[in-house]
């Protein structure tokens, strides 16, 4: 761990959509290891800035793991090698003097190159808005303990309702499948009360609007879960695959 | 679209065809590794074991179920994979083996796959429909030991044999555990048990087939 390194990097650079895209080789120099990924790339634009040139495109916006913005491939890893960590999260003590690091977008026919590093994960909306949202009206708050949960089950609830929907999953899939984002995003709201009462129709109308839009089928890969920021496990998936199973023969009515 | 067939064309309906075939054949493989100890105790055993299934009124209706899950299991199988291809059009530069997730089992379900598929069909064209030896002196009773023994007496169908059984072995190693998990059997409570179960299982049917054509060389083609 030095405090000031010199990185060599490999970006993808991309014009718009509909170009094709290649690497370029870049040299940071003076990098510190509390710096986050995303001020590294921030530095590089900078002098890229000053030298006239087109600065690297990557989204970004909280950078503190909660917006999900931040989404590239660092050395082949979704979000860089640490564990449950978001691009910004990544500080660059992770790596050493000298490294070199390939920077790619996610790469999914669902998720197109818009330029460079960044993606249109507009997908993900769309699986929302196919239905993750409860529509049954519940007036005001209910008094306390009038509807029972239990701490299990809101737990794993708020487990999955941690999703921030950056796009981790669908991206280290072997398969571009959205599997573990539709299934932390139908189990939030299946288990509580609230989102109960719509869960067959909305695993339903979610499931096949993810087809629709062409993400993979999963294979029980497992490489979404170790991918997630947000450490969610694929026994949500097995939870939705249940519910979905169970529509073939019920439904909410 | 009928809510049933938009079902079964949906990811999730196409995996559990997967997960059921795939399970059924599991429960298949055992039978049939049961029905080759017959193999060990003698020709007679062998012969009547096989002849007790092949003049069973019902067998067309079996072998039909079987032919049926054997073709789901390999259409919706390669239907996946081509879909799964197309998927990510683009692929990645560099991948990196993390060590998390993925294993070499689950990344190549459809090449183990589709040896096996070319397995199957060539050890029902060299054994349920290779030569047609007679048991002497009992009427209509084939003798398949003879055929099993004189089949595996060349070293090439015994090595073709034990590549495809690893093969097997494999893809079941992920399979057994990936059937559960699509069919939403995953609580971290049985999990763990599901995952060691499923590499058991794959080691008991590769070394188990394994074992019998090696057996069946050993015995050079019943002339010794």
């Amino acid at each position: 761990m030095s405090d000031e390194m010199t990185l060599y990097l490999q970006v993808w650079r991309q014009k718009d959509s509909k170009s094709k895209g290649g690497f370029q080789n870049y040299k940071v120099e003076n990098v510190s290891g509390d710096m986050s990924f995303l001020e590294m790339l921030d530095m590089l634009n900078e002098n890229l800035a000053r030298e006239g040139k087109d600065p690297i495109q990557y989204d970004h916006d909280c950078r503190e793991g909660i917006c999900g913005a931040c989404s590239c491939m660092i050395n082949g890893e979704a979000h860089g090698p640490g564990k449950k960590t978001t691009t910004c999260e990544m500080h660059m003590r992770h790596f050493n003097d000298g490294d070199a690091i390939i920077i790619e977008p996610w790469r999914a026919k669902a998720f197109p190159v818009l330029k460079d590093l960044a993606v249109d994960r507009s997908a993900y909306d769309k699986i929302i808005m196919a239905g993750g949202f409860i529509e049954v009206k519940y007036g005001n708050a209910p008094e306390a303990n009038s509807m029972m949960v239990g701490k299990e089950v809101a737990d794993f609830a708020m487990d999955n309702a941690a999703c921030i929907g950056c796009g981790a999953c669908a991206a280290a899939c072997p398969n571009a499948s959205a599997m573990l984002f539709t299934a932390a995003k139908t189990t939030q709201l299946s288990l509580l009360p609230q989102g109960k009462v719509e869960s067959k129709k909305r695993v339903q109308s979610m499931i096949k609007k993810m087809d629709e839009l062409g993400f993979g089928n999963c294979t029980n890969e497992r490489l979404c879960e170790a991918a997630c920021p947000k450490g969610i496990s694929i026994i949500s998936i097995a939870r939705m695959n249940r519910e979905y199973m169970g529509t073939l023969l019920k439904s909410d009515y | 679209m009928s809510w049933v067939s938009s079902y079964f064309a949906s990811s999730v309906g196409k995996k559990s065809v997967m997960a059921l075939t795939g399970l059924s054949l599991v429960g298949f493989l055992v039978v049939h590794l049961v029905g080759n100890i017959n193999m060990l105790i003698g020709s007679d055993a062998f012969n009547h074991y096989s002849h007790f299934l092949l003049s069973f009124e019902g067998i067309y209706v079996l072998e039909a179920v079987l032919a049926a899950l054997f073709l789901l299991h390999a259409f919706f199988g390669l239907m996946i994979a081509f879909q799964n291809s197309q998927a990510r059009p683009d692929s990645y530069s560099v991948q990196t083996k993390s060590g998390r997730g993925t294993t070499f089992a689950s990344s190549t379900m459809p090449y183990t796959g589709t040896i096996i598929l070319i397995f199957l069909i060539l050890h029902l064209f060299d054994l349920k429909f290779g030569e047609h030896y007679s048991v002497p002196n009992e009427e209509g009773v084939r003798d398949i030991y003879k055929l099993v023994l004189v089949y595996f007496s060349k070293p090439l169908h015994v090595a073709w044999y034990i590549i495809a059984m690893i093969s097997l072995a494999i893809h079941t190693s992920h399979g057994f555990w990936s059937a559960f998990q699509t069919l939403g059997f995953s609580h971290p409570k049985y999990d763990g048990f599901l995952r060691k179960s499923s590499i058991a299982y794959a080691v008991l049917v590769g070394a188990g087939f394994s074992f019998f054509a090696i057996w069946a060389y050993l015995q050079h083609g019943g002339n010794v």
